[in-house]
């Protein structure tokens, strides 16, 4: 077992835990934090894509141990006192979900791209998006979303 | 749960991190553990003891030589890639690093661990041999041609730490892939380095392990150019053949990928 003291939007975290828990299943079960998914469980989908110290990573592929000390941040972080956050706004504008299930992972790693790109192009937006898979194939929408917000800023 | 119980400790410095090694009788290295945590997930490793080298900060930089480019062996891929030194000293490298997976794996994998692991199919690989790159450890200093032994195999012994690589400043170099589409390892790819006297080709993907093209390194020193290379035929004898491709269609892609390297270097 591995005592844990780390932060997870915003909140100091301090917890028990198996040196094997998965980020991704220390997040869901243990803090109920359900808004990150896990999909494929092989680092391919990025519906687990949360955001350690400012980067994008994928959850499943983490444990949680190996962030012990760090910053977290998931989908639930985004959405202050009712409000939407830009990226989140955008999906909604420009119909950029379908089933949803994808949908927490794309917008974390949108955040994260939009913080690296000053501008961002189709072209870099699809390239960015090469760890997230979306079933419903609702890229286009997708797409179109972050780069309102992108055009936006 | 997926993967069997171990045991995580988490080491401070290289020498910290040999001592738990040398103390434990079934411990592994987790560096950015983009590649190990999946393959304990399907429980192909179980080691008793994972020893994080990951967070030794003495192990992540990128420092800029007279006659060479040293990255340290924790230095994340999307570093490699968005950093302008290795930008103004080998731009393929560059390229190369922001090429590896996705970005969420390049804010965590590492270039020590890549090389470490030496999958047929990583990208690194290519560039330390393309380059002929000097790979330090705790121990030593191994120069690439001896470093990549085989299929996930290297000349690194039990509990050596790769500590940093360093690269010689080519003239020119170029890096080519193509990319499986799903997982985007490399199916081949192509790493191309002039250093003016002479040429190195280095080939992943295609084979069980990276190796070179000496043929097309001949050819490249007389005149570095796509058309040097472009009678020289790929055997696929050795080449790998999966669902994705067969070792004749990764053969011709290694022609082709070679004369973009070539093309690429010369931009």
């Amino acid at each position: 077992m591995a005592a844990l003291s780390l932060t997870v939007n915003g909140q100091s975290v301090n917890a028990d835990v198996e040196d094997r828990t998965l980020l991704v299943h220390f997040l869901r079960d243990h803090l109920h934090l359900t808004g990150t998914h896990v999909g494929c469980d092989t680092s391919q989908c990025g519906s687990c894509v949360v955001h350690v110290n400012g980067r994008a990573m994928k959850s499943c592929t983490l444990f949680a141990v190996q962030v012990d000390g760090d910053n977290i941040e998931t989908i639930e972080s985004l959405a202050k006192d009712g409000a939407l956050h830009p990226v989140q706004a955008a999906f909604q504008e420009h119909h950029g979900l379908q089933c949803g299930f994808c949908t927490p992972g794309m917008i974390m790693t949108a955040v994260d791209m939009l913080a690296r790109h000053e501008q961002l192009d189709d072209a870099t937006i699809r390239r960015e998006l090469e760890g997230n898979i979306c079933r419903c194939t609702g890229y286009l929408n997708i797409i179109k979303a972050i780069r309102s917000v992108a055009e936006a800023r | 749960m997926y993967t069997a119980p171990f045991q995580y400790r988490r080491a401070a410095s290289v020498k910290e991190a040999e001592d738990m090694f040398s103390h434990s009788p079934d411990a592994r290295y987790l560096a950015g553990g983009q590649t190990l945590i999946p393959t304990m997930k399907q429980r192909l490793a179980a080691p008793a003891d994972l020893i994080d080298i990951a967070r030794i900060g003495d192990l992540s930089f990128i420092r800029r030589e007279a006659s060479a480019l040293v990255i340290g062996a924790a230095t994340p891929h999307a570093t490699v890639a968005a950093s302008a030194e290795v930008e103004s000293a080998i731009p393929a490298l560059a390229v190369l690093a922001g090429e590896i997976g996705d970005p969420a794996v390049r804010h965590k994998g590492t270039i020590g661990g890549s090389i470490a692991n030496n999958d047929p199919a990583a990208d690194y690989p290519a560039a330390v041999l393309g380059l002929g790159a000097s790979v330090k450890t705790t121990r030593r200093t191994i120069p690439a041609d001896a470093f990549f032994k085989g299929l996930f195999e290297t000349a690194l012994e039990a509990g050596e730490i790769i500590t940093e690589v360093s690269f010689p400043l080519p003239r020119r170099a170029g890096y080519a892939k193509f990319p499986n589409p799903a997982s985007r390892y490399a199916m081949a790819g192509v790493f191309v380095a002039d250093f003016g006297n002479a040429v190195r080709v280095a080939v992943t993907g295609a084979g069980p392990c990276v190796f070179r093209m000496t043929e097309m390194e001949t050819a490249l020193a007389r005149q570095f150019a796509p058309e040097a290379i472009a009678g020289i035929a790929v055997s696929p004898d050795d080449l790998n053949g999966d669902l994705f491709g067969s070792a004749e269609y990764r053969a011709n892609l290694v022609s082709v990928l070679a004369k973009r390297a070539v093309s690429a270097a010369m931009l």
